[in-house]
């Protein structure tokens, strides 16, 4: 991935950012109280390049994508403040008609659960057929004519003969091989995979993996990976962000995050993660819980949790950048003062 | 439902490509109820259309001489108090029923389930709203709802249906409601949305073919429901107006010679039962069908 990752660095500099987040805050009504759920995240992806957003449940990963995507629940989720660029389209300042046009076109997503993120009762050949078919304007024959070459894109086994059948009879890896075809249907500048390998066996998400990151290489896609897994990011992602209760708490290019994991809550999250070459009662679990919005201490707010610790966390920390590695930048008053 | 396709799969050497198709089948020919109603109501739609060459009489014809025969060679089923050949009646007797019936069934099953869509599908006041009237509308029994109507409408075919599928619709909402807001929870809902489809394409094209099961049997139930009203209406004097034939309409013909001629009322009353029973078969068989948790 590293001569990959030192040429997006390259594109970096000439061509705009893909998907653009600046300043995102989202909010969340609990009980007639809207609370800030991702507090002032700003990134940005650029075409080939994989940036990881980490973090446990509950930290704001899967709502800082759905904000992006335009579909945070009406009346309980809302933006709050910040622009969000899609290919040069501001997305924040779209209609909803203009927010749809871009979802499936020119933004993709695919979801966790590739057993039940496809409609049963649709041959799967028309359900990747359908977002050309929509989007693009394609006749069902011509779109039919696309499903078959991006099946077989995904690499999925047999295409021809798999073009009507059903998703039942498809294997989650084949499942999910067909989700990343239908989110890839209509060429997207940008994709969005939340936990796209989660529900998978170990040997298929190596697989699926393998096959985004080839994907990623031929179309040139900007990808927003979400995930808990850090192995699956030390494997694929160029840059890391660590999330913690909605606030951006670690960003590095991945071999500086792994080289040097600076912000507590990413140090306990390396800890808490089983690996071959320990033994595993080496395993650190995180104390307590990530606190229920209502009770977000005020400053920092992985304050309640960590071993840190200092009178000035009630202060909320800025994202500064380490001594001498400008893009390695951490959200801490001990680490990063 | 996959469960049992792979089980099926399991049991017999087939490609792997169409194993859903024969679990569902096998489903629904097991109990064998499924096929006899479906028989038995493919017989009856068939007599229907065929009224005109297969009735031994004209209908309507009237032989002063031969009425109140009971039944015998010349006329099966007797004759009635004007002679007619009840036979013949019957059958053209079930042109009207059937028709009416499937007719008002349909027209409630599409404006039912589209309403029933939509308010489940958008939620908020709307269907609040669409509730609230639901509710009210099926606690009035279908027979004195449908009574109403056609004593304020006047009876004619078209005010018939019109009554019946307006008694039919909330049923429909309610099904079509319920399903659609547990497919609402369902994932690839949401992913439907983050391709950018429009809510019309979300219901009508993914939502609508996962409930139309749902649909289908309750259809098949309420068409018995249906054609049971068009007949108490007929009987209570609310129905196509005489001299047309229909079965309710038959049976209180004959209600007045009920004790010297029963065969007037009694062979009609037996073509309703038969549509019911028929009717209520092919409900039971789908609903087994569609259910994988049915009884086996």
């Amino acid at each position: 991935m590293s001569a990959v990752a030192v040429a997006a660095a390259e594109v970096a500099a000439a061509e705009p950012a893909a998907l653009a987040v600046e300043g995102l805050t989202t909010q969340i009504r609990i009980a007639g109280r809207w609370f800030d759920a991702v507090r002032d995240v700003g990134f940005e992806v650029h075409r080939r390049e994989t940036l990881a957003l980490v973090g446990e449940s509950g930290c704001g990963k899967s709502l800082t994508a759905l904000s992006i995507m335009g579909l945070l629940p009406s009346g309980v989720g809302r933006i709050a403040a910040g622009r969000i660029t899609v290919d040069a389209v501001d997305m924040t300042a779209a209609d909803e008609a203009g927010r749809q046009a871009m979802r499936g076109d020119r933004i993709g997503m695919i979801f966790q659960e590739p057993m039940t993120s496809l409609n049963p009762v649709l041959p799967v050949g028309f359900q990747i057929a359908e977002a050309l078919i929509e989007h693009k304007g394609l006749s069902r024959r011509e779109a039919k004519k696309r499903a078959l070459a991006l099946m077989e894109l995904v690499r999925i086994p047999a295409a021809g003969q798999r073009l009507d059948a059903y998703p039942h009879q498809f294997s989650g890896g084949m499942r999910q091989r067909v989700m990343i075809a239908i989110a890839l249907a209509c060429s997207p500048k940008v994709l969005i995979a939340d936990e796209p390998t989660t529900a998978l066996d170990v040997t298929i998400q190596a697989q699926v993996l393998a096959l985004l990151a080839d994907l990623q290489a031929r179309e040139g896609l900007a990808v927003l990976l979400i995930t808990h897994n850090l192995g699956v990011v030390a494997s694929v992602a160029d840059r890391v962000m660590v999330m913690y209760g909605g606030d951006v708490v670690e960003s590095a290019p991945v071999k500086a995050f792994f080289g040097r994991p600076t912000h507590p809550y990413s140090e306990a999250l390396l800890a808490a993660m089983p690996r071959v070459d320990r033994p595993s009662d080496a395993l650190a679990p995180i104390p307590g819980q990530v606190p229920v919005l209502p009770d977000m201490p005020a400053g920092c707010r992985y304050q309640s949790r960590c071993p840190l610790r200092i009178e000035r966390c009630a202060e909320r920390p800025p994202l500064n950048p380490l001594p001498g590695a400008p893009e390695h930048r951490v959200r801490c008053w001990v680490r990063a003062p | 439902m996959s469960a049992a396709a792979g089980a099926t799969a399991a049991a017999a050497p087939a490609p792997s490509a169409a194993v859903a198709a024969p679990s569902a089948w096998k489903r629904a020919t097991r109990s064998g109820g499924l096929a006899v109603g479906v028989v038995l109501v493919a017989a009856m739609v068939l007599v229907a259309l065929l009224a005109p060459w297969i009735a031994p009489y004209d209908p309507d014809e009237q032989d002063v001489i031969m009425k109140l025969e009971g039944p015998a060679a010349g006329h099966w089923f007797g004759t009635d108090a004007f002679g007619r050949d009840v036979l013949s009646r019957v059958i053209w007797g079930a042109r009207v029923s059937l028709f009416v019936g499937s007719v008002a069934t349909l027209a409630g099953i599409l404006v039912g389930t589209v309403v029933g869509i939509v308010s489940g599908y958008y939620g908020g006041l709307v269907d609040k709203l669409i509730t609230a009237l639901t509710d009210i509308l099926l606690s009035f029994p279908q027979l004195i709802m449908g009574l109403i109507l056609v004593a304020v409408l006047g009876p004619t075919m078209f005010n018939l249906i019109l009554a019946i599928a307006i008694t039919a619709v909330p049923a429909f909402v309610r099904v079509a409601r319920g399903s659609t807001l547990a497919m609402k929870e369902r994932d690839f809902v949401d992913a439907c949305r983050a391709l950018g489809f429009s809510d019309l394409r979300i219901m009508f094209l993914h939502v609508l073919p996962n409930i139309m099961d749902e649909v289908v049997v309750m259809g098949s139930l309420w068409l018995a429901a249906a054609i049971r009203t068009e007949s108490t209406l007929a009987f209570i004097g609310l129905g196509v107006p005489p001299p047309t034939a229909t079965w309710g309409g038959i049976i209180r013909e004959g209600f007045d010679n009920l004790l010297d001629a029963p065969w007037l009322s009694v062979f009609p009353s037996l073509a309703i039962l038969l549509v019911m029973i028929a009717l209520n078969l092919v409900g039971d068989g789908l609903r087994d069908a569609t259910d994988p948790r049915a009884p086996q």
